[in-house]
């Protein structure tokens, strides 16, 4: 982790940014997108979610093992859901053959 | 310079690899956070691709606004922590306390709304198990969504509690002047906490209260 | 020394004196031991408890094989049958295995091995025993309290909402205590990512590291899981928020995915650790250096992240999905390749070795031996076909036993062996080591080849009752069981003997290589005088003349 100290402007700018996208997740979320409306709900709290960590919780500047750190945590949960959902979308009736 | 001496800890060679040892143990442990929540978050996908409409349903019945607004004060409640670790880093007390404060203050009010809301699903019986108050359409599996609702927000709460906890120790350390520009890690390693459960809510608002177009 | 034959060498008592303060007399008191942040007096309270709940779940193994030795169930009931098969799997999985050689020999060597005075949060150190122990404390009262029927696996709706068995109290024991290893893990990343000695690179580092590294990395994301998939399943027990409840459209296969996405990897958590002791115990007793040491230090890392991809095979019958079945075969037959990877590295490591047969060697042996078959028997059991047949039948059993015992119990023992010069200063009487581990081997593989047999003829697991024609190979099996408990019972005796009464050890007295050789036994509290400054790579034997102490 570096010495180097973020400005306090910064710090505000994020916040704005992050109250500006909370704001378009719910104005998004007024439109109904079918199966995407999920996706930009996400994708944009996403964003948030990467400002605040790249930002306010310094990864941005704290050298590579934190983005590998966080990142891995991220990514393994995407691993837990994917293999998951790959069982319970495909899941299909079982009928027995006919005698 | 001398209560930088006696903070350092004997196993560490310096106050450097003490602060980055902190730093990674604590994102270390959000790691586990990430799939403790992440958990949960599994499940509700499974059953929000399963039951959409009853997910739909369940969600209609939160209050948006209350939801929206707590969002908005746990963001602002990042930014004042935010700013309370930069004021340790620079050596300010008084700055540090005060945004310390704030941000409890901050989080106090979001388990204030939150509840609120619980009460309100209390007296309208919308709670999970045998008395469930919703008799419409896909009750059972609205009984579900419910059921996710308190799981998320419950441990979620229960984590902005501990959060408190941890701030309170922090102020009462900040106001002896226990920090300093070479030591303050325990503001820093907070603070990431503090973030990480702001960032667990980022997801529940929009994937608990915005299901479904909402008016 | 005897130079009759090299390979018996028993190690010479010391020759420099025994160190006058060190870890074990620095203090003393039983706060100075329960209020320690010292990481090798936290290994010793952490090889006591676990020695306690290994032998609690072998009285449980001991009454399962009892019942056992007659078809007719006439010992004990169905009911109490399913809870003594329970408590068996839970207490030797998450109050033994587990924690075992990480809780023990990682908190005891982690620091050691790379030159540090401690590893770096040894107050959450001894949270973390003092986690485990409240688990453990769950778990006794569930003993003492009729126990659970579940299984170990905890399938809802059974756990959720049928069974009238004590279920929150060991889910509670159970989430407890996987803070404990989390917190354990958490200590290892760190610590061997900004403690190591200068000059200790990555690539220098002994496997031993390696392993625990790759071990930390899967409690640290997998235990989360399990202790959410648990924390559900008693909120629905207590508070009937049900989400796992099939009359609500909940999915109790779900659960299992929760489930296995931690107690697949959890395997690993429990053999990793274990292999790296065996690449510790056959250089040194082959006196060579490791062959491939980069191999087996990638899949040690390949292990731990591939065994998070293969959960869906342990849920071929279940209902899941034919399509998942399908990709976690796929993936299973994938991880098995690192693991023989390493297999293949030990045994050209042990070609043209100056082979000592010491006491950790021979457990070593048999590690090799027995792990290499429990492994291609997965293999089996990640085909679907295979699978359909020997599921939930005593093959299951079989395989992950001959992995779990043959595998790391064995490595388990020939660690403590093999460090416990360094642990407590003196020597163990190598005669009764070498006695022990035959007496192990011989046990185990009378316990549980007869049942790959057994399970492929149809026996199914959790039953206490079974046709007659399976009787001869059940009597065999408990007979070896019976041999298996002895074996156990032997170093515990000699082991502790050897405290008060063995010979002082000396700083080498195996001429190993590795940082840990390098202070005395017992070690200092602060481990080295000065924080070594590391040279050379791991493992830089060079053939000598065989025979001294």
């Amino acid at each position: 982790m570096s010495h180097h100290v973020i400005p306090r402007r910064v710090y505000f700018v994020i916040a704005a940014l992050l109250m500006v996208l909370l704001v378009a997740t719910a104005w998004v979320a007024e439109y109904d997108l079918g199966a995407y409306s999920v996706v930009a709900a996400l994708a944009i709290a996403l964003v948030k979610a990467l400002l605040v960590i790249l930002y306010f919780m310094e990864v941005r500047t704290s050298g590579r093992l934190s983005w590998i750190v966080a990142g891995a945590g991220f990514f393994w949960l995407l691993i837990l859901i994917a293999l998951t959902m790959s069982d319970v979308l495909t899941r299909t009736a079982v009928t027995l053959p006919a005698e | 310079m001398a209560e930088s001496a006696t903070a350092l800890a004997h196993q560490f060679d310096d106050l450097e690899q003490q602060r980055e040892a902190g730093y990674l143990g604590m994102w270390t442990f959000l790691v586990t956070e990430i799939l403790f929540f992440g958990g949960i978050f599994t499940g509700y996908t499974a059953y929000r691709a399963l039951y959409p409409e009853a997910f739909a349903i369940g969600s209609h019945h939160l209050d948006y606004w209350l939801g929206t607004i707590n969002t908005a004060v746990l963001i602002l409640s990042s930014l004042t922590m935010a700013l309370a670790v930069h004021a340790s880093q620079l050596g300010r007390r008084r700055p540090l306390a005060g945004f310390l404060i704030a941000t409890m203050v901050l989080g106090a009010a979001f388990l204030g709304v939150k509840w609120f809301e619980y009460a309100h699903k209390f007296q309208t019986g919308w709670i999970p198990g045998p008395d469930f108050a919703y008799t419409g359409p896909h009750a059972p599996q609205v009984e579900l969504f419910v059921s996710f609702y308190f799981a998320l927000t419950g441990m979620h709460a229960l984590h902005m509690v501990v959060g408190l906890g941890i701030l309170t120790v922090l102020l009462v350390q900040a106001w002896h002047g226990k920090f300093s520009p070479e030591y303050h890690s325990p503001v820093v390693v907070s603070g990431l906490y503090w973030h990480f459960v702001d960032i667990v809510w980022i997801f529940l608002y929009p994937l608990l209260y915005l299901i479904g177009a909402h008016h | 020394m005897n130079s009759k034959n090299p390979a018996l060498v028993t190690p010479s008592p010391a020759q420099e004196p025994e160190p006058r303060e060190h870890y074990l007399n620095a203090s003393y008191g039983i706060r100075s031991w329960l209020l320690t942040k010292d990481h090798k007096r936290i290994a010793l309270l952490f090889l006591a408890s676990i020695t306690f709940f290994f032998f609690i779940g072998g009285l449980f193994a001991l009454m399962i094989r009892l019942e056992l030795m007659t078809p007719p169930g006439d010992l004990f009931t169905a009911a109490t049958y399913n809870r003594l098969f329970t408590m068996h799997g839970v207490i030797m999985i998450f109050f033994f295995l587990i924690p075992s050689i990480p809780a023990v020999l990682g908190n005891f060597l982690v620091p050691m091995m790379i030159g540090a005075r401690d590893l770096a949060f040894p107050r959450l150190n001894l949270l973390s025993w003092y986690i485990y122990s409240i688990g453990g404390l769950f778990s006794m009262i569930v003993v003492l309290t009729g126990g659970v029927d579940t299984g170990w696996t905890f399938y809802t709706p059974y756990s959720s909402t049928y069974s009238n068995s004590q279920v929150a109290l060991t889910v509670v024991g159970v989430f407890i205590t996987g803070f404990s290893s989390i917190l354990t893990g958490l200590n290892f990343i760190v610590t061997i990512h900004k403690m190591r000695a200068p000059g200790l690179t990555w690539f220098r580092l002994p496997l031993f590291i390696w392993a625990h590294y790759s071990t930390s990395i899967i409690m640290v994301l997998g235990t989360p899981v399990v202790a959410i998939a648990l924390l559900l399943v008693g909120l629905e027990r207590l508070l009937h928020i049900g989400i796992f409840d099939p009359r609500l459209g909940g999915d109790p296969i779900l659960f299992q995915h929760l489930f296995w996405f931690y107690s697949h990897p959890a395997v690993y958590i429990m053999i990793l650790p274990a292999m790296g002791v065996i690449s510790e115990v056959i250089t040194c007793f082959a006196h060579k250096r490791l062959f491939g040491y980069n191999f087996v230090a990638a899949a040690a890392v390949a292990i731990a992240v591939l065994g998070f991809l293969v959960w869906g095979h342990h849920m071929f019958v279940s209902g899941q999905s034919l399509y998942a079945g399908m990709i976690f075969s796929f993936l299973s037959f994938l991880v098995a390749v690192p693991s023989a990877i390493k297999v293949f590295n030990w045994t050209a490591t042990l070609y043209k070795g100056q082979i000592i047969y010491s006491t950790p060697m021979l457990y070593a042996f048999g590690f090799i031996g027995l792990f290499t078959m429990g492994g291609l028997t997965g293999l089996f059991l990640a085909t679907l076909g295979v699978n359909i047949h020997v599921h939930d039948t005593y093959f299951i059993i079989a395989h992950f036993h001959y992995i779990m015992v043959g595998g790391a119990v064995m490595a388990y023992l020939g660690g403590i062996h093999y460090w416990w010069p360094k642990i407590s200063g003196k020597l163990y009487p190598e005669g009764w080591g070498r006695l022990a581990a035959l007496i192990v081997f011989i046990g185990f593989n009378l316990t549980f080849f007869p049942q790959f047999i057994l399970g492929y003829l149809g026996m199914p697991r959790r039953y206490h009752a079974y046709p007659d024609e399976f009787v001869v190979l059940n009597v065999m099996s408990t007979a070896g069981a019976t041999i298996l408990g002895v074996g156990y019972l032997l170093p515990l005796v000699y082991l502790i003997w050897s405290m008060r009464y063995g010979k002082s050890a000396g700083s080498n007295p195996w001429n190993a290589k590795g940082l840990e050789w390098q202070t005395s036994s017992p070690p200092p509290t602060e481990n080295f005088p000065i924080t070594p400054v590391v040279t050379e790579e791991a493992y830089n034997y060079t053939p000598e003349q065989v025979g001294h102490g």
